[in-house]
């Protein structure tokens, strides 16, 4: 390629642009993470910027100590797990008949799932549903009403399709039923979809909210989510205040960043491992059929 | 198993065909269970939008609303709460498309231009990351970060002797900060897309071009954005055909009393209406029309994108 002088100094300006992307996407959980590590008064004074001040340890370990906080950490997790396990289950067991083009019956199965990306019946249908079949304020409400994706079947129906069908009918042919097929050959080829997948789903899960605060209000079993958005709902309420009449914000500042950490840093842990999976499932969920 | 449409074949071969392939439907029990119940059966809960809703009566004894049941429909547009929500609803994504379309097209040029690899990964692995955060958690970071008077931002804004900018809490400043905040969190993922349609160009195009000594922005403007164009198009009407859509989670969270007049969208109205104020009528009849608008703008969208030449959506 050709480096002229003016090549050059479009790299550097390209070079700029991705550094001041990679700020602005990094510095606001830099500064959360010094929060939540500096000492009250130095928040207090707002002198905390993206590195802690008065190191102090105190909000995470208080945060720990609270027991409905590490309850709602465990509990979102087992959520979290189940929810994927039974997602995936469910994702492959409609993704893979599919495939078959000589299914009798697909169009119709195709068409009755397809339509329900494009229509749904809204939330309170979906509301006065689970209130009639008992779901209501019970654990099960954060696991099956929403388990399955079609979004999702698609990105691995599509993944499926672009296998080829010859593996699949020597298989046959050697009396390999469906299942056997589905266990040893398409399982195997599916990973990288079905980790893409895993991902979805578990953040899906991890950072789910409305079903939470609209179909269960026990607290026992509050993911996360919404344990974190009523401590955010009282900063709020302090700094309005103190927007208008010039309070001092509460001592519980670093604690709240605390709690923030927590629901993010196993987000962060994750995702970046399964990066060269999901760009690939973003890319299938794109071209439809 | 009976749905299954008798096609000519006869019978023997129909025998075979079950023998061989039954497991298949057993597979497809479960999901399409899943399906009816969770989807198809909440459709019949659409009937209270047109009928006076009781507690104590079973769905099908209900009386029929006033108005030959359009009662609650006719209520709805004369709610003030619910035209705003409409307002709102339309403004944000408006504003989302203007602001939040764009964005990862050019983010995506540009990490096409980046010529280190190695920080082109890095780039974009952080870009990512905001599509993977909850909007309670962003409404999290917002909330600290953009806060009046402890706010990192507005603490160097006052550093250099400028005013605190109430980003969250008045209604104009607050619209900016929603777009932003969007735009945020969806850039980097969103440009996925694209940069999987730029390496479908020709590299032998950029090679000509530099040839004959074409610029960068030269190249960018006659190959890339050529390049993409079908894929620029085909997003675009389908964000258009969404623009009455509403998510849940990002108004709320971001939310607050001093801004409801600007941040309640359909779906927290429906949220608030019908489960915390139980009016399940009027909120049944604002979802089914949001829903309904939804498929026919869809629809439209699809017939455009086909109109373009381009591969339609449905």
């Amino acid at each position: 390629m050709i480096t002229s002088r003016k090549s050059k100094l479009g790299d550097w300006i390209v070079v700029l642009i991705c550094v001041f992307v990679i700020l602005i996407c990094l510095l606001p959980i830099l500064h959360i993470a010094a929060r939540s590590l500096s000492s009250t008064e130095a928040l207090i004074k707002g002198q905390v910027g993206l590195l802690p001040i008065g190191l102090n340890l105190e909000a995470y370990v208080r945060v720990l100590e609270d027991g409905k906080f590490t309850r709602a950490l465990w509990w979102t997790a087992l959520l979290t797990v189940i929810g994927t396990l039974l997602s995936l289950v469910v994702t492959t067991m409609c993704a893979y008949p599919l495939t078959y083009e000589k299914l009798k019956g697909r169009k119709f199965f195709n068409t009755v799932i397809i339509f329900t990306m494009f229509f749904n019946a809204g939330t309170i249908p979906m509301y006065l549903l689970l209130k009639s079949i008992v779901f209501l304020n019970k654990p099960i409400v954060l696991i099956v009403p929403y388990c399955l994706s079609v979004f999702n079947m698609i990105i691995m129906r599509s993944f499926m399709n672009d296998l080829p069908v010859s593996m699949r009918e020597s298989a046959e042919i050697d009396g390999a039923g469906p299942i056997r097929v589905l266990w040893s050959i398409y399982l195997p080829l599916c990973k990288p979809v079905i980790a893409t997948l895993a991902l979805f789903y578990a953040v899906g899960r991890w950072n789910g909210f409305s079903d939470a605060l609209m179909f269960m209000n026990v607290r026992e079993y509050y993911p996360i989510q919404l344990l974190l958005y009523n401590l955010i709902a009282a900063i709020q309420s302090i700094d309005v205040v103190s927007a208008e009449g010039g309070f001092s914000p509460g001592l519980t500042e670093s604690l709240k960043a605390a709690a923030i950490m927590f629901a993010t840093v196993p987000i962060l842990l994750v995702y970046p491992w399964a990066q060269k999976y999901f760009i690939a499932g973003a890319t299938l969920g794109a071209i439809k059929e | 198993m009976d749905r299954i449409p008798n096609v000519s074949a006869n019978n023997r071969g129909l025998r075979n065909y079950f023998s061989r392939y039954w497991t298949l439907y057993l597979l497809l029990l479960t999901p399409f269970v899943y399906i009816v119940v969770f989807k198809y059966v909440p459709m019949l809960y659409i009937q209270i939008a047109f009928k006076k809703y009781s507690l104590v009566k079973s769905l099908w004894e209900m009386p029929w609303a006033n108005n030959n049941g359009w009662e609650y429909f006719i209520k709805a547009f004369n709610n003030r709460d619910f035209i705003f929500a409409l307002r709102n609803t339309i403004v944000l994504n408006l504003l989302d498309i203007i602001f939040g379309f764009p964005a990862p097209i050019i983010l995506a040029i540009v990490l096409n231009e980046l010529r280190f690899k190695r920080f082109k990964r890095f780039t974009q692995t952080v870009a990512y990351m905001p599509h993977f955060l909850s909007w309670i958690i962003i409404a999290g970071l917002a909330l600290q970060v953009f806060a009046p008077s402890t706010g990192l931002v507005n603490n160097v804004l006052r550093s250099w002797g400028f005013e605190a900018v109430p980003f969250l809490n008045k209604p104009g400043h607050w619209i900016a900060t929603y777009t932003f905040l969007g735009i945020w969190q969806s850039i980097g993922w969103n440009t996925i897309i694209y940069l999987a349609a730029i390496t479908g160009i020709n590299p032998e195009l950029y090679e000509a071009a530099a040839m004959d000594g074409a610029g960068r922005l030269r190249r960018i403007w006659h190959i890339t954005l050529p390049g993409i164009r079908s894929t620029i198009v085909v997003l675009f009407i389908i964000r258009l055909g969404y623009i009455l859509g509403s998510e849940f989670d990002r108004p709320y969270a971001l939310g607050n009393a001093l801004v409801n007049n600007v941040s309640s969208v359909i779906a927290t109205f429906i949220y608030h209406f019908g489960i915390r104020g139980l009016q399940f009528s009027l909120t049944t009849a604002v979802g089914l029309f949001q829903s309904v608008v939804g498929v026919i703008f869809l629809l439209a969208a699809d017939k455009l994108a086909k109109k373009f030449g381009e591969r339609g959506v449905v």
